[in-house]
């Protein structure tokens, strides 16, 4: 599958099941997104308390398995981890502060494109801004450090928490909260659901699709092969969009979005800048995590509190449009991830090098 | 002969250090990768830039034999 022709077939699989989950009920250019459903999973356990946001969606589990099955198969599962475990959750955090300032991971961000929602256009032109920043600090010699071999069941233990995960959702027991309207309520069928996630979590583990990837690539190295997987997505979305009358272009009254440019733009400035220091988008992440990757665990845990802290801080957008809570929090977290970008780079060094030099002197 | 290790990194760091490292212009120049994806991106980007390559098998890792 290492072949341009695998990871433009793989989009194209993402593309049509997209569209084909919100045909089976998951809300309008939702038929993804890894932002929102781990937001709405933090809903479901009751990390927080926004009643229209909160279920436990089968996809991710779906994902999850799908990449821990076929990893395990090609044999390619190494548990592993302990690359800057802390700065990784953090990073994680700030991650899902900017998807839920634009409201959609950059899976989704694609999907609202070829749903005509304009204001994803705004958000991938800050995407591509951010992926740059990120750009700008891997030259400087950005790094998390190296990880290490760790014993194969702490690899094992987020797969099977996911296990778990679907246990909940089936027997929903009444401690798991489940919305009564808005975009929580809308899903597509379990079955349906974790069918769709099992497929698209095994190709992307065979093609390492990532929407982060392709921009940082293709400006990084000149290698076009992620963002194909980034453009068939939005072609096959576009196509399926227009087959089942989805597609409506404008910039107003786009489903669960808002019209606020700038926020728009520098929510995903922040998505994107944080994506490249983790080396991977929310989607990427948690393929990874199931490959027996603890450090993309603790990022998903991230991401998680995360969507937590959003939700119970009012700093998520509506479709009203963002929050000052919001807004507030996004500056800060430019303020932590250049702070992280800096310290982990080699200018810090150079710095201290040059203040001992000056104190020898 | 240029060696470098990049067992542990994540993505794209083995590049970005195979890259560096290539920049040198070196005749030819040995890489560890200890991961199936990096050996692939690894290798790609050799291929983008003009190398031949040879991946052998060492253990659980692999090492990339790459020359003009």
């Amino acid at each position: 599958m290492e072949s341009k022709k695998g990871i433009i077939f793989t989009g194209a699989i993402v593309g049509v099941i997209a569209v084909l989950l919100v045909k089976f009920g998951n809300p309008a250019n939702m038929g993804f997104c890894i932002a929102c459903f781990i937001r709405d999973i933090a809903g479901g356990l009751g990390m927080h308390r926004a009643g229209v946001v909160q279920y436990l969606r089968p996809e991710i589990m779906g994902l999850v398995l799908g990449a821990f099955i076929m990893a395990l198969g090609k044999r390619e599962f190494n548990s592993r981890g302990g690359s800057s475990p802390f700065i990784r959750f953090t990073l994680g955090i700030i991650v899902m502060i900017g998807a839920l300032m634009f409201l959609g991971c950059p899976l989704r961000m694609v999907l609202r494109l070829a749903g005509g929602d304009l204001n994803a256009i705004v958000g991938i032109v800050g995407f591509a801004a951010g992926i740059g920043l990120g750009i700008f600090f891997l030259n400087k010699g950005f790094s998390l450090k190296r990880s290490y071999k760790l014993s194969k069941t702490e690899g094992f233990a987020f797969p099977i928490i996911n296990v778990f995960l679907l246990a909940l959702l089936i027997s929903a027991p009444a401690f798991i909260f489940f919305s009564e309207k808005g975009p929580g309520k809308m899903h597509a069928p379990i079955m349906i659901a974790l069918v769709a996630g099992l497929i698209v979590g095994a190709l992307a583990q065979r093609t390492r699709l990532c929407m982060v990837g392709g921009i940082r690539d293709l400006i990084l190295f000149k290698d076009t092969y992620l963002i194909l997987g980034f453009i068939s997505i939005f072609v096959f979305a576009l196509i399926g969009n227009f087959a089942l009358g989805y597609f409506k272009v404008g910039f107003i009254d786009q489903p669960v979005a808002h019209a606020d440019a700038l926020w728009n733009f520098l929510g995903m400035v922040l998505c994107g800048w944080g994506s490249v220091l983790l080396g991977g988008c929310p989607m990427r992440q948690l393929i990874l995590s199931a490959e027996g990757n603890t450090d993309s665990v603790i990022t998903v845990m991230g991401m998680f509190v995360g969507a937590a802290i959003c939700h119970n801080f009012g700093l998520a957008s509506s479709p009203k449009g963002p929050t000052p809570n919001g807004q507030i929090a996004v500056i800060a977290c430019f303020v932590i991830v250049g702070l992280i970008g800096y310290f982990n780079s080699e200018m810090s060094s150079i710095e201290s090098k040059v203040k001992g030099d000056v104190k020898i002197g | 002969m240029d060696r470098i290790d990049t067992r542990g990194m994540s993505c794209p760091q083995p590049v970005l250090m195979t890259k560096k490292a290539i920049d040198l212009n070196p005749e030819s120049i040995d890489i560890m990768v200890d991961n199936n994806t990096a050996k692939n991106n690894v290798s790609r980007f050799l291929k983008n830039a003009g190398y031949s390559y040879e991946v052998k098998e060492v253990e659980e890792d692999y090492l990339i034999c790459a020359s003009k």
